[in-house]
């Protein structure tokens, strides 16, 4: 503590130290404008090349002074994540805070150095801000994106998954899902954009749910997911997710896991709770019509569900023991487990659908049977005719098919677990079997020995990054850039895969052409060759009269937009008209169901359906 | 020519009127007025007039989520931005047990301190003014002026500087910014002495000051009245020492008090403060030149952030006095409620109605002054 009371020093010569100013520099300033600090918040600049248009400055700006603005001639690319938006300030509001540069998920963003604007026009405080600024004068940038400064959430929630040694011991699900707290947590991290509602092919509405999770309610979130999603248990697990490709936070970071967060939505809500969410809204009354649908995949259910609320009689005709197509005979159950599924299928026949197994068309019902029963068809049979290689030797019994080998693991049937055995091809479908197969032989030998020989190169596999990364893990060999050559057979048996290397894969107009290079070759021992190179449509269950009287382009069913054939009452949906996976596959229900109830809307009531 | 009826006003006896200062007068810090009624020239009644920079701060800030906010608090006292947002963000912190980081720490005392010089010289000016002495006010104004080159350097803004924010501070210091400040403050030490000569030791100031606009300590802890006002009493009471945050009990640095309470000695108090945070600056910023990590804690997505449900109360020493904010979040994105409790609300409304009964008419402005209330914090 001290005192400062203060003391006089007066003196009568006191005034006279202003003498000796006269000898000073003059305290005049400049009148030129200073250049501001290099961190300087002044007039926006915006990179066009690198903003997508997210909107999320204008979320941000605590004034209201950023809005969106459609710029027409921009490029938009609903799947990259891209908008043809930009955006405006008012600095007649803005108060230079640059929270906007703070959060701006591309960096596109920064303030200037430039800061004189004078101007009785009162238009020219609005601006569209480019590279070159307010006046077009270029200044350089001040404040800008860094690290430090960073106000968005880059880092997402980990997601455990299980150790390999323990993953390869059964097919138990490979991710356990998120707890409450993390789901609450990345939840937090979306910035409500909406990129992943445009990318998405069933135009999910993630940023509803992500948000409705976030503020703790799951019901809200599960009924948001339903409103174009019948399928989520599935797709929260198995997606293809390309909302989490657009998603604006993993511009600079980790998308948030909008996949991740459906499954806990759906986990975390009772299924006696789900089937009330997803059937509340269901037409009262019957309509009277009567759907008939072929093919019990995710195309299928969806249209048998959208068309049921309408308040239609569906009815899904299932050739296989079980529903769900490729997504019970084809994911493998460590990916999807099957009471999952069976969730999902469970409300939509909660919603009135019934299905019918074990009926296939053509032997245990005909196809002209269910036309006269029926105001509209749909067919959606998927692709389960497996292509080969057709090289030397891919005839033998031992050369299996991987959709086979799938179906077979999932209906419990013994295909004779290789000892040693080559997957040929690199899309999920060739991880899938290898992994699968990988298993049975850990289960059976207690050793994996497995090869999985691709075309493309590591980095532009077609198969999901996780899957190859988990695969290694699990001890499966991965080869890259090798075809195919011929299959050693030794007294009946398979002893070898020869493979030559892949120089190229395209041809000049960028179609699918592979060049080898037959010189360098490579041998790879086993005793099974699984392929997994492709699957196509089979069709011969519509009957010759059908198949002759719809029209089809490059072998495939000619459809309109929403899925309908030349024949008015047939529709065709899911991966026997366009792949390629269950979300599309979703989609395309939605589309086919949509045009069923327009079509069927302005049809007279056969009088026999009245029910 | 008159109309018939015209009667000519009849004046009161002048000796008792009534008197509008402000809200424009120049001897006025700011938006707010006083009505004053004198007898010849002798106030007999003080009421002050605030509102007229009424913005509904705290109202806004439930509108706006909780980093928003920090754009805004700066506002509610131009001259001393930075303690706003040091209580507000110390507040935030305090609801959501964020921990800042060291460094961080030593760049908002930084901060804290370079924001009450500037206040002071600014005070010295407008102090001086109100007794006649322009010159003194051209000087402090330029000297302050040094400052903010400083703080533009570091936070990208002069007055506003938006810097502090939950969890730190929002970048950290540019290269050679201490160098910088170093000689700033070398060149205020090299100015005191004129200062002294021309507003603290000249005969005027002393001649109009002491004495005036007394305040006693029993009134002061009576009236609630903080900072240099209080300590200008006699009381050391200052909130680095007496309820230390940030670094400050790492810092050696002595309490200035005076004894007559009068406006001379308010403003005394002052000048050795300066000397005090100028003491301060040189330690934080020998730290600053060896501490090193992070600037800012990992916080969430702002636009999802709920801060955790509950009350905080985080208080400041600024350069007017003890000035917190007290926060209350329902767990939500957004505050629930933000109260400012601004020193000046009681050295500007109550004290200065109490204090000014019986003064001078020409002492009215420098009283004011000498008190150093902030308007925008009344008019919070």
């Amino acid at each position: 503590m001290s005192d400062v009371t203060p003391k006089y020093k007066g003196s009568v010569l006191r005034p006279l130290k202003a003498l000796a100013n006269l000898w000073r520099e003059p305290a005049t300033l400049p009148m030129e404008p200073r250049p501001a600090a290099p961190n300087y918040r002044g007039f926006h600049l915006n990179d066009w090349k690198l903003c997508i248009g997210c909107g999320t400055c204008q979320e941000i700006c605590d004034n209201a002074a950023i809005r969106m603005v459609q710029i027409p001639d921009l490029p938009t690319d609903a799947k990259a994540g891209v908008k043809p938006r930009r955006p405006a300030i008012d600095y007649g509001r803005c108060c230079w805070c640059a929270l906007c540069v703070d959060i701006c998920p591309t960096g596109s963003l920064s303030l200037s150095r430039e800061y004189i604007h004078v101007s009785s026009d009162i238009d020219s405080y609005f601006i569209l801000p480019d590279e070159k600024g307010i006046h077009g004068l270029g200044f350089e940038k001040g404040w800008s994106k860094s690290e430090t400064s960073d106000l968005l959430d880059h880092q997402r929630q980990e997601m455990e998954c299980l150790p390999a040694e323990e993953a390869l011991s059964g097919f138990g699900e490979l991710v356990p899902g998120y707890d409450t707290q993390a789901a609450v947590l990345e939840a937090s991290r979306c910035i409500q954009c909406g990129m992943c509602h445009e990318a998405c092919p069933t135009g999910m509405n993630a940023p509803e749910y992500i948000r409705a999770l976030w503020q703790g309610d799951r019901e809200k979130a599960v009924a948001e997911i339903y409103r174009t999603n019948p399928l989520a248990q599935v797709c929260g697990r198995i997606c293809t997710h390309a909302c989490e490709t657009a998603c604006s936070v993993g511009r600079r970071g980790a998308p948030v896991a909008i996949r991740w967060l459906k499954r806990h939505a759906m986990d975390s809500v009772p299924p006696d709770q789900i089937r009330e969410i997803a059937i509340a809204g269901k037409a009262e009354e019957p309509s009277g019509r009567r759907v008939s649908i072929i093919g019990a995949g995710p195309a299928g259910l969806t249209a048998a569900f959208d068309l049921a609320k309408k308040g239609h009689a569906v009815t899904i005709y299932e050739a296989r023991s079980k529903p769900g197509g490729m997504m019970r005979f084809g994911i493998p159950e460590y990916r999807l487990p099957y009471h999952n599924l069976d969730a999902d299928i469970d409300v939509i026949r909660a919603s009135g659908v019934e299905i019918l197994c074990n009926t296939a068309i053509g032997r245990d019902v005909s196809m002209a049977q269910i036309r006269g029963a029926s105001d509209a068809v749909l067919i959606s049979t998927g692709l389960w005719a497996a292509r080969s290689a057709r090289v030397p030797g891919t005839d033998h019994p031992r050369v299996l098919s991987a959709i086979r080998v799938l179906e077979a693991i999932t209906q419990g049937e013994d295909f004779g677990v290789p000892r040693r055995a080559v997957v040929v091809g690199g899309g999920n479908v060739a991880f899938d079997v290898a992994r699968s197969v990988a298993r049975l032989q850990k289960a059976r030998y207690g050793e994996v020995a497995m090869d999985v020989i691709a075309l493309e190169d590591r980095d532009h596999m077609l198969a999901d990054e996780e899957e190859v990364r988990e695969a290694a893990g699990e001890g499966i060999d991965l080869f890259n850039s090798w075809g195919p050559k011929s299959i050693q057979i030794n007294d009946g048996s398979i002893v070898a895969l020869e493979t030559v290397r892949c120089i190229s894969l395209k041809d000049a107009e960028g179609r699918f052409h592979p060049k080898y290079d037959e010189s360098t070759m490579v041998s790879h021992a086993a005793d099974t060759v699984i392929e997994a190179i492709g699957q196509s449509a089979d069709t011969s269950y519509l009957g010759k009269e059908l198949v002759e009287a719809l029209e089809w382009s490059r072998g495939r069913l000619k459809i309109d937009r929403a899925g309908r054939t030349s024949e008015p009452w047939l529709w065709a949906a899911g991966d026997m008209v366009e792949g390629p996976d269950v979300v599309h596959a979703i989609a395309a229900g939605h589309r086919a169901a949509a045009s069923i109830d327009e079509v069927l809307a302005h049809m007279a009531v056969k009088p026999g359906n009245v029910a | 020519m008159r109309p018939e009826n015209y009667k000519p006003v009849r004046h009161p006896p002048s000796h008792e009127y009534e008197l509008y200062f402000g809200p424009n007068h120049p001897g006025i810090e700011g938006n707010y007025a006083i009505r004053v009624r004198l007898k010849g020239d002798v106030v007999q009644e003080a009421i002050t007039d605030a509102g007229y920079l009424h913005r509904g701060f705290e109202k806004i800030m439930e509108e706006r989520l909780w980093v928003q906010n920090v754009a805004l608090v700066p506002r509610i006292c131009v001259p001393d931005p930075v303690p706003m947002e040091e209580s507000y963000a110390r507040a935030v912190e305090t609801l959501g047990g964020i921990e800042v980081p060291e460094r961080a720490q030593w760049i908002r005392v930084l901060m804290l301190e370079m924001s009450r010089i500037c206040a002071h010289l600014f005070t010295f000016g407008g102090n001086a003014a109100t007794i006649g002495l322009y010159t003194n006010m051209f000087w402090g104004v330029t000297m302050r002026d040094l400052f903010l080159d400083i703080f533009e350097e570091i936070t990208g803004a002069r007055i506003y500087h938006m810097y502090i924010t939950p969890g730190g501070v929002r970048r950290d210091l540019p290269d050679g910014v201490l160098d910088r400040l170093a000689a700033v403050l070398d060149e205020l030490e090299r100015k005191k002495p004129e200062f002294d000569d021309l507003f603290f030791e000249n005969a005027v100031v002393i001649n109009r000051a002491t004495g005036v606009g007394v305040l006693t300590q029993a009134q002061a802890l009576a009236w609630g009245v903080t900072g240099p006002n209080l300590r200008a009493c006699g009381l050391a009471h200052d909130v680095r020492r007496d309820d230390p945050y940030l670094v400050y009990p790492a810092l050696k640095f002595d309490i200035p008090t005076a004894t007559s309470g009068c406006s001379l000695a308010r403003m005394h108090v002052r000048r050795a403060e300066v000397e005090q945070s100028v003491r301060i600056l040189r330690q934080v910023m020998e730290r600053l030149r060896t501490v090193g990590g992070p600037v800012r804690a990992h916080l969430p997505n702002p636009l999802a952030w709920n801060v955790p449900a509950g009350e905080a109360y985080a208080r400041t020493e600024s350069s007017k006095g003890e000035l917190a904010f007290f926060a209350v979040s329902n767990g939500g994105p957004k505050p629930w409620r933000i109260q400012v409790r601004g020193p000046s609300q009681m050295h500007g409304v109550q004290v200065l109605e109490r204090i000014l009964e019986g003064a001078r008419i020409e002492d009215v402005a420098q009283i004011m002054f000498s008190l150093d209330a902030c308007p925008p914090e009344i008019d919070r």
